[in-house]
């Protein structure tokens, strides 16, 4: 291990094979209280649909052995609490504990979503305050909480949007998706029925302006973009963006992923943006528990609000709160009972806890992102010179030279103590490496970020071989993915290693 | 503000390191007509205690202190507080999705045990890692037997869950599903000789739910035969996964549509739940979500990856099998201790107080003049009863001794007025139970008020 | 590796070896050194119908899946079942053993219209430089 490595070292952590590799018949990790009622016999009451057997194969351990076994596989893992994740457009921020402890709360955790009205007005304010939070920080007239993550506020979103048009006499055809997008968005176009067509960027890595004026028809429906791009720069020419939307009556919807370049500075409904999803896990810092859950509400202008998913929150006589499901024009439902309601109190405490001030959030995230650019451009290559915001995006040239990729250097910084950053994405850069510190980072900890990329560059130069097989400290190294998309072993089986 | 780690001194520096005089100049790229001058006008900063505070105060505004019947696809279940301990650990909480994996094998292991214990349950051969819910889920699994038979038309029992077929609804309208109702017959399951009628070769798949929305089960392995001729999917949603414990599993279906909200995670007025889609081997390239693989390194040393990620968003785009990104992962963790702590005999335990209680519940029931039972087919936890008046006048009363009653079903079945949807758990104690046959039938015995 | 000159070639990197009536359809080395090591072939049955231009089947790698595209129309006569079990001889030899399906066309014209080998290898120069951009 090179001693220009502070930051990480080696660890002795407990080895654990799977679970039910330790199982042994008769072990238990949990009791129930006795039975305070005649027992059933299940043969006479389920006959021929008795599973009498047990499910075969379920695991039979005690609960320290549980215990064990999951903590030991806790060890194996990188996390926010452990250090900085610079990974681009996740916005991989502190999950503050007191999000945590609200959401188990008695009286919140334990609400039924289709108990009576009377008996929930407490969950109602919490939506009704969050839907008020959300507006102001989006500057847009009207929103749902109901879809469970990104992907699904974008489908919701393209769903208000094709509402909208068959309204207007014709639903189009086409979504236009830039070709630095997300791969979420053209899956979603697709699933909302509508044909993809991509737009190239231009040589700042903006929406061709001129290109869209083409591409724009009466066929299009709308335009999706993210703002600030997944190149971390605002869309210079929004506002003629817009225009030319509008002039030919398609919508713009932005994906706000990148809200945390924005929030307190500046609002998506005054630049023009007609329908848009959050991400919660994102920008609102709700855990992202290695891979959700999250949620993706969806805020609009106006023209869209009659379409809006049911349920829909409705303040009655005297104020009573409901949720209400007569909405003639609603697009529907979009996931069962009422959104990640536990996700949705996480947020909510977070937009607390700042308060007006969330704008120095933005400002710290911001400044954290040009203050890495600033110490490594020249070391990496930077292919787009426009300004970055909260994330900024440098390529692998300099170090292709020596046969090292964005993948090799991003395996070589799990060495130095640090999650890889966004690699291979945006596809419009090859050899990305999209980095991304949000405002949870120190300073001490942006240093150490940038004296690890700044040695990994020369390693790169002086000893690429040590870069391309990296990384050398992890418990395991690089898998045979291949192997396993070949011959998929996708579950346990007893008498297979 | 004590979530951001700077001092003004560190500001300052780093600004001038970068060579700008202030934070504005950072924002320039943004057009001046759109910067806002004026602080957002929102609630705080609160301090700790002020946040705690808020939610205690909403949560007093809530059902505490009120015993519930209420099912219809979220169940109270007991939970040990070993789950909490294991999910809050700081490495699975806030840990990223799984994608370098040699810094994430404690989520990819655990993704693996969660992908088993779903077929083990189920018994089918391959399981994903997580859809969003029960009801995405079973969506999902429709839209993957139309891929699968390249057919259009969809039917599905009216007794699975209203809003698991609003959802599909929605999502079916843009694929251009042909979603038709399959009736419920006189005993509550499906009705397999109006299915039957309704068979022609243009169907990619049947839909049912078992128990179904009224509690009772349905006969998957003869539903399967059924089906055989057609060339048409059986798809079964399963919203109850305790009934797993106890019922024979639907593993003669194409695919399962699991929710597994029953399996360590709260009600939590909704959501974040857990769905899962499993399915036989051959299909697994057209399931859409994420799935662990096992595989070696260059030692040998066994580890897990995500696998088959050609068929998800980030690499196949527009031909993606769904948009699924963000799916339910600490959530699908929890289900996987709160199963490991179970244990075979332990969910079986739980399933057999959960058919116990219900039918103790069921039989106290049938002792109040004029209340009936509306189906015969065997059920697990949750049963459906006629009242001589309706549930809703019924329930005003019951809320009055803090009883949360039966789900009524006529606003969401018109042809099933006074019938109510009742759901016992091992949660429920006897004198639960017999509190609220008290109160149903003194609340069946008041004089009928005209509206 | 050089491209054999008795095949003729297509924009979407399939090559086809004509004899007679029947052609031997596969991908080329340019297109299995762009997807990276291929993992799952997906082919169409014995007796299904090709259209010139048209998906007969879908390759995949791990980072990537592409469509593959019929060169001419026709009717598949045998399809490669090695490649269930081992796709790799797509990246091991593209040309030769890691062939895809066997057709029968009627159009000799729709052969005619393919590049031949030395306009293959300038039409891949170009498009690897494109990619470098």
């Amino acid at each position: 291990m090179s001693d220009r490595i502070t930051k990480a070292s080696r660890h002795v952590t407990q080895n654990e094979g799977l679970i039910f590799e330790k199982s042994s018949p008769g072990k238990r990790a949990f009791d129930l209280p006795p039975l305070d009622v005649p027992a059933a016999d299940p043969r006479k009451t389920l006959g021929r649909n008795h599973r009498s057997e047990g499910v075969s194969g379920f695991p039979e351990v005690s609960e320290i052995e549980v215990l064990r076994h999951f903590t030991r596989l806790s060890t194996w893992n990188y996390a926010i609490d452990l250090g900085m994740y610079p990974l681009g457009s996740c916005t991989m921020k502190y999950n503050p504990r007191v999000n945590e402890f609200v959401a188990r709360l008695p009286g919140i955790a334990t609400e039924h979503p289709l108990q009576p009205r009377g008996l929930s007005q407490g969950c109602l304010k919490i939506l009704q305050l969050l839907e008020q939070c959300l507006l102001e920080i989006t500057g847009m007239d009207a929103i749902t909480l109901q879809p469970a993550a990104g992907a699904q506020g974008e489908l919701t979103g393209l769903l208000l949007i094709r509402a909208y048009l068959e309204g207007q006499g014709n639903a189009r055809k086409k979504v236009l998706v830039p070709d630095s997008a997300h791969g979420t968005n053209p899956a979603t176009a697709v699933i909302a029925g509508y044909e993809v067509e991509n737009i190239r960027s231009d040589s700042h890595g903006q929406v061709d302006v001129e290109k869209l004026r083409e591409l724009v028809t009466e066929d299009v429906a709308a335009l999706m973009i993210t703002n600030p791009s997944t190149l971390g720069i605002f869309e210079q020419r929004i506002s003629d963006i817009v225009a030319i939307l509008h002039a030919k009556g398609a919508l713009l919807y932005m994906d706000g992923a990148n809200m945390n370049a924005l929030a307190g500075v500046a609002r998506p409904g005054d630049f023009g943006v007609d329908v848009m999803h959050l991400n919660l896990h994102k920008t609102f810092s709700t855990p992202h528990g290695g891979g959700g859950p999250g949620a993706g509400p969806v805020a609009m202008k106006k023209i869209l609000e009659p379409f809006r998913p049911i349920p829909v929150l409705v303040e009655k006589a005297e104020g009573e709160l409901a949720l209400e499901q007569d909405r003639p024009h609603s697009i529907g439902r979009v996931k069962a009972f009422s959104g990640n309601f536990g996700v949705l109190v996480r947020a909510l405490a977070y937009i607390l806890a700042y308060g007006p001030d969330i704008r120095q959030a933005t400002e710290d995230a911001v400044l954290n992102a040009n203050y890495i650019r600033r110490h490594l451009a020249g070391v990496f290559e930077l292919p787009y010179s426009l300004p970055s915001m909260h994330e900024v995006v440098f390529s692998d040239a300099i170090q292709k030279k020596n046969g090292v990729s964005t993948m090799d250097i991003a395996k070589r910084l799990i060495d130095y103590g640090f999650h890889p950053y966004t690699t291979a994405f945006p596809l419009i850069v090859p050899g990305a490496l999209m980095i991304e510190p949000t405002e949870s980072e120190s300073k001490e900890e942006c240093d150490l970020f940038i004296d690890a990329m700044r040695s990994i560059a020369e390693e790169a130069a002086t000893n690429p071989e040590l870069v391309k097989s990296a990384p050398h400290t992890t418990r395991i190294n690089r898998l045979d993915e291949v192997t396993a998309a070949r011959k998929p072993i996708l579950r346990w089986k007893s008498g297979r290693i | 503000m004590r979530y951001l780690p700077k001092s003004r001194a560190e500001r300052d520096a780093m600004l001038a390191a970068i060579g700008v005089k202030s934070i504005d100049d950072l924002f320039s790229s943004i057009p001046e007509r759109y910067r806002l001058h004026e602080a957002l006008k929102l609630p705080g900063p609160y301090a700790e205690a002020e946040i705690i505070r808020y939610f205690k105060d909403r949560a007093g505004e809530n059902s505490l202190g009120h015993t519930s019947f209420l099912g219809a696809g979220v169940y109270n279940h007991l939970r040990s507080v070993v789950t909490d301990t294991i999910i809050q650990r700081g490495e699975f909480l806030t840990s990223y999705t799984p994608y370098q994996a040699e810094i994430a094998q404690g989520t990819l292991q655990a993704i693996f045990e969660f992908q088993t214990l779903v077929c083990q349950l189920t018994g089918q051969e391959v399981a994903n890692a997580s859809m969003w819910d029960g009801s995405t889920a079973t969506t999902e699994a429709v839209l993957m037997a139309e891929r699968i038979t390249r057919r259009r038309r969809v039917l599905v029992a009216r007794s699975l869950h209203p809003q698991y077929r609003d959802v599909l609804r929605t999502y079916g309208r843009n694929s251009g599903l042909e979603v038709e109702e399959v009736r419920f017959g006189a005993d509550g399951a499906l009705d397999q000789s109006g299915l039957q009628s309704m068979l022609r070769d243009d169907v990619a798949a049947l839909v049912v739910q078992s128990p179904n929305f009224f509690g009772a089960i349905e006969s998957v392995a003869e539903l399967a035969d059924g089906l055989r001729a057609s060339g048409a999917l059986l798809v079964v949603a399963v919203t109850e996964g305790v009934s797993l414990g106890l019922v024979r599993p639907p593993a003669e279906a194409d695919i399962v549509a699991l929710e597994g909200q029953s399996f360590g995670l709260p009600p939590s007025y909704g959501g974040p739940f857990v769905g899962v889609i499993a399915t036989q081997q051959k299909f697994v390239r057209q399931m859409p979500g994420r799935l662990a693989g096992q595989a070696a390194d260059s030692q040998g040393r066994r580890g897990f990856v995500l696998t088959l990620a050609a068929r998800e968003q980030h690499i196949r785009r527009e031909k993606a099998t769904s948009n699924i990104c963000t799916n339910q992962a600490l959530c699908a963790l929890a289900a996987t201790v709160h199963l490991t702590l179970l244990g075979k005999e332990g969910l079986r335990e739980m399933a057999e107080q959960n058919l116990s209680k219900a039918q103790f519940a069921l039989s106290e029931l049938l002792k109040i003049p004029d209340i009936r039972r509306a189906f015969d087919a065997p059920f697990f936890n949750e049963f459906t009863i006629v009242l001589p008046r309706s549930v809703e006048a019924v329930n005003e009363q019951l809320l009055k001794e803090r009883i949360v009653g039966p789900l009524a079903l006529d606003f969401l079945y018109p042809e099933m007025p006074n019938h109510g949807l009742v759901c016992v758990t091992e949660t429920t104690t006897r004198a639960d139970i017999e509190k609220f046959a008290s109160g149903l039938r003194l609340a069946c015995a008041v004089a009928w008020e005209v509206r | 590796m050089t491209y054999p000159t008795t095949y003729r070639y297509t924009k979407d990197h399939e090559w086809i070896d004509v004899k007679g009536d029947m052609g031997t359809v596969g991908l080329t080395d340019h297109a299995q050194c762009q997807l990276g090591d291929i993992v799952f072939v997906e082919l169409p049955a014995v007796g299904a119908t090709l259209e010139a231009g048209k998906p007969l089947g879908v390759v995949e790698s791990v980072k990537a899946v592409n469509e593959i595209y019929a060169p001419v129309s026709g009717e598949v006569l045998e399809a490669n079942g090695e490649l269930k079990d081992s796709p790799e001889k797509i990246n091991a030899d593209p040309h030769g053993a890691g062939w895809l399906v066997k057709v029968r066309f009627k159009n000799a014209s729709e052969i005619d219209a393919l590049m031949d080998a030395p306009a293959y290898e300038a039409y891949v120069s170009v498009s690897d430089k494109e990619a470098l951009h």
